[in-house]
């Protein structure tokens, strides 16, 4: 398995949000994360990103949720 | 891309029609977020305020359409997103679109790792905390926004097709016109870009 440094990893935790991963890829990267904490921190914030389209969503719908007349 | 349902079985029999003013309160209360997301996907202010009054207004027209299988806000704001890509269409064509000059992308991400490929000290990622109270904060938007704005027009523009607007990279790269590899790299600069910027901004306020 080749291993990967920090800057490939996080193209791969990137990529990932987009696409499907090869096994190599998913391996590497595997190994790489359980190793390198940065790279952890860093995976996590791609995936807080990657959320935010939903957190705008989420946050357009009023607070109480009443939809009013939508009761099926 | 998604258009919008044109069936109008909104009134349907013993459903209790719900009085237009308060649909009008709710989508003048809705507006400054509508508002917010379209300067956040149009990157100007004039524009984003246009397409904003242009969904508010289908939305009050096309008020029959609305089925209440999502909330109404949900509606709305999904009209808005086709209202952006629209506008986001017709700035392609204005040529708006034209510069992928890097602009010191490159050099702003050479600065985040070594020549080993690891990280510099400097950029080594730090945690944000936990995830929810970083959403639920004033501040992380605020330092979102401008990181945002800091970010060049192209990166940008990939990246809130991708993760405000929710498109699919190839659907990104019919938009756009380029391929999916160069959609890829976009987005990895972009987010590496946002995340460093962001950890600046949003965790210094915190020592």
């Amino acid at each position: 398995m080749r291993i990967l440094m920090c800057r490939e990893a996080t193209r791969l935790m990137s990529k990932r949000l987009d696409t499907s991963l090869s096994f190599q890829e998913r391996m590497s990267l595997k190994f790489h994360l359980a190793m390198c904490g940065a790279c952890r921190n860093c995976n996590q914030q791609f995936q807080l990103l990657h959320g935010l389209g939903g957190v705008l969503e989420e946050k357009v719908r009023p607070a109480s949720r009443d939809t009013g007349n939508n009761a099926e | 891309m998604a258009s919008l349902p044109d069936s109008s079985r909104g009134a349907r029999a013993g459903r209790p029609v719900e009085p237009s003013s308060d649909r009008q309160r709710r989508l003048a209360a809705v507006r400054p977020r509508l508002l917010a997301f379209a300067r956040l996907q149009l990157r100007d202010a004039s524009e984003a305020e246009d397409v904003v009054q242009e969904a508010l207004i289908a939305a009050v027209e096309k008020d029959d359409c609305f089925e209440g299988k999502s909330g109404y806000e949900t509606w709305v704001f999904g009209i808005l997103k086709n209202k952006i890509l629209d506008a986001l269409r017709a700035q392609k064509r204005r040529g708006k679109w034209q510069s992928w000059d890097d602009d010191g992308v490159e050099e702003a991400i050479e600065r985040q790792f070594q020549e080993t490929g690891r990280w510099t000290k400097m950029a080594r990622p730090r945690s944000w905390g936990d995830p929810e109270s970083t959403l639920a904060s004033e501040r992380f938007w605020q330092v979102f926004d401008s990181c945002m704005i800091a970010l060049p027009d192209n990166i940008a523009r990939v990246f809130t097709l991708r993760e405000l607007m929710g498109l699919s990279t190839q659907q990104i790269c019919e938009e756009v016109g380029i391929k999916e590899n160069n959609c890829w790299v976009i987005l990895h600069r972009g987010r590496l870009l946002l995340r460093g910027c962001l950890e600046k901004g949003w965790l210094s306020e915190a020592e």
